[in-house]
């Protein structure tokens, strides 16, 4: 027999909560009153769908969709100006990683005017777990080359050519000698990844 | 005075003159930087967009190894900003959240590691020179003072952020690099974007961002007539200096502002050789600039006698009851 009644269903968290289980800490998000001091503050506001303001007010609406899709995590150059200066100690910057972390998970990032920067995460994420090290060279032109050839070729004949022959950019990546033992904890990380 | 020492990918090779220049400055101020054995990137700003436990272990392997490898004190050195924050807001949020202390545990002990939160002080580089070596100390060493030479002292964004407890200088407008280029002889601009960020990872990402925003901090130091800007980060030294031919492309402007390191000045104030300095590897070559480096202090304008304050009709300000 159905039972439909509330008491017998813990009730769904709200995506608000959800935000707030993401991020590490207590990151204060239910604090905010929108003064509007982080978007004012933010150098790379102009390029956002939405304010990091406007965002949290569609965060405690469930605007889960919008939020998701918009650009405004990926522009965060994670400077935390608006974390110093936010009235209510809102720790803005770890939750633009939360909703990056989000975006990804629900596949919604692709629509985004930023659509490119997971895979740059990616690359770099993919060099270090199998090296232990990021390696410049290789995740320039990894990721350039799959999304941006003319940018590549652009890079590679002008930056790239320089970095190299004033002796800033390795050939080869270096691997760490514990690879294994770093390897072993993030697979243990990536099992448990939970709520903290 | 003896430190663990975390360089970072970007000092093993592309801002190895930071490297080069930190270790010859610190064996004229008695300060010992012994490399943390096998460390591992610490994710940049990229593990954390994509991952959250993983990130935190990654960084996390590194403090543990801090507090194996270092004896007593047990401080570690971290001169690339990001580095810096990333291992002092990992020790700090898991000594806040003992939830996120237990699981990153959970993740080490499968590489047989520990790390118990707050048992490795973990500090920027600037920190420890104004803080634990101090101006007087660094100024006994100065034999060349960089008289003349107008400097933009650049703090970039993580050095003083994200204020987090006992930040070492003021999030807003820090002056500690101000006051250690002075003592070095040299003039220090006002720089009012010092603690601006430089578009980190942007250039990669979404170019038009990043060049805005690398324009603007040119356009502060170029308004305020600095011969060099002095930074104390890879990330800001990068996009300040490879990026600055981008910028004037895109913008029509022409830029040709030298981007060092301050430990670059600091040796050069010390006597040192620039070959030991790491000189060579910027884009924007800051031979000219270096050379206007004078023999004598410029002479200190005389001062302006202040108008009387009956001379201008300023406004009364009411008295407080």
């Amino acid at each position: 027999m159905l039972t439909d009644s509330t008491a017998d269903r813990a009730r769904a968290p709200t995506f608000l909560e959800e935000v707030i289980a993401q991020t590490p800490g207590d990151p204060r998000l239910e604090m905010c009153i929108q003064c509007g001091t982080c978007g004012g503050s933010c150098p790379s506001g102009p390029d956002m769908d939405y304010t990091p303001r406007a965002l949290f007010a569609m965060i405690k609406a469930g605007m889960k969709d919008a939020v998701l899709r918009s650009n405004t995590p990926w522009f965060c150059v994670s400077c935390y100006y608006c974390m110093v200066r936010c009235p209510q100690e809102v720790h803005i910057t770890d939750l633009m990683y939360t909703l990056k972390r989000m975006a990804v998970q629900e596949g919604l990032y692709h629509e985004s005017s930023a659509s490119t920067a997971p895979e740059f995460s990616g690359t770099f994420i993919d060099y270090v777990e199998n090296y232990g090290r990021s390696f410049e060279l290789g995740l320039a032109t990894r990721y350039h080359l799959r999304h941006n050839p003319m940018g590549a070729v652009k890079m590679a004949t002008s930056l790239g050519l320089g970095m190299l022959r004033k002796g800033r950019m390795d050939l080869n990546p270096k691997r760490i000698k514990g690879i294994k033992q770093l390897q072993a904890i993030l697979e243990k990380a990536k099992a448990l990844g939970g709520a903290v | 005075m003896m430190y663990g020492y975390y360089p970072g990918c970007s000092l093993e090779k592309n801002a190895i003159a930071y490297h080069q220049s930190m270790m010859a400055v610190a064996r004229k101020l008695n300060l010992e930087f012994a490399e943390i054995d096998d460390w591992n990137c610490c994710g940049a700003t990229e593990y954390f967009s994509l991952e959250l436990l993983p990130a935190y272990a990654l960084v996390s392997r590194n403090l543990a190894l801090a507090q194996n490898q270092l004896k007593n004190g047990r401080q570690l050195v971290a001169p690339c900003s990001a580095c810096f924050v990333n291992l002092l807001k990992t020790d700090r949020y898991m000594a806040r959240s003992p939830e996120l202390a237990r699981q990153v545990n959970e993740a080490l002990a499968a590489g047989g590691l520990h790390y118990e939160p707050g048992s490795v002080e973990v500090r920027h580089l600037l920190d420890i020179i104004i803080n634990d070596v101090g101006y007087e100390a660094v100024a006994r060493q100065v034999v060349k003072p960089l008289y003349n030479l107008r400097v933009a002292p650049y703090y970039g964004c993580l050095t003083v952020r994200p204020g987090l407890e006992k930040s070492f200088d003021n999030p807003e407008y820090p002056t500690s690099l101000d006051r250690l280029l002075d003592t070095l002889g040299a003039e220090v601009v006002d720089f009012p974007l010092k603690a601006h960020c430089c578009g980190g990872h942007m250039t990669q990402i979404s170019e038009d961002t990043a060049l805005e925003m690398i324009r603007r901090l040119l356009k502060n130091a170029a308004d305020y007539e600095a011969d060099v800007i002095v930074t104390v980060c890879p990330m800001c030294q990068l996009n300040l200096d490879a990026y600055q031919d981008s910028v004037n492309k895109k913008f029509g402007t022409r830029y040709r502002i030298p981007v060092l390191y301050f430990t670059q000045l600091m040796g050069l104030a010390f006597g040192l050789r620039p070959v030991e300095l790491g000189f060579g590897k910027e884009f924007v070559s800051p031979t000219l600039a270096l050379a206007k480096i004078g023999a004598e202090p410029p002479p200190r304008p005389s001062k302006k006698a202040r108008p009387s304050r009956d001379a201008l009709p300023m406004p009364e300000m009411p008295e407080e009851e």
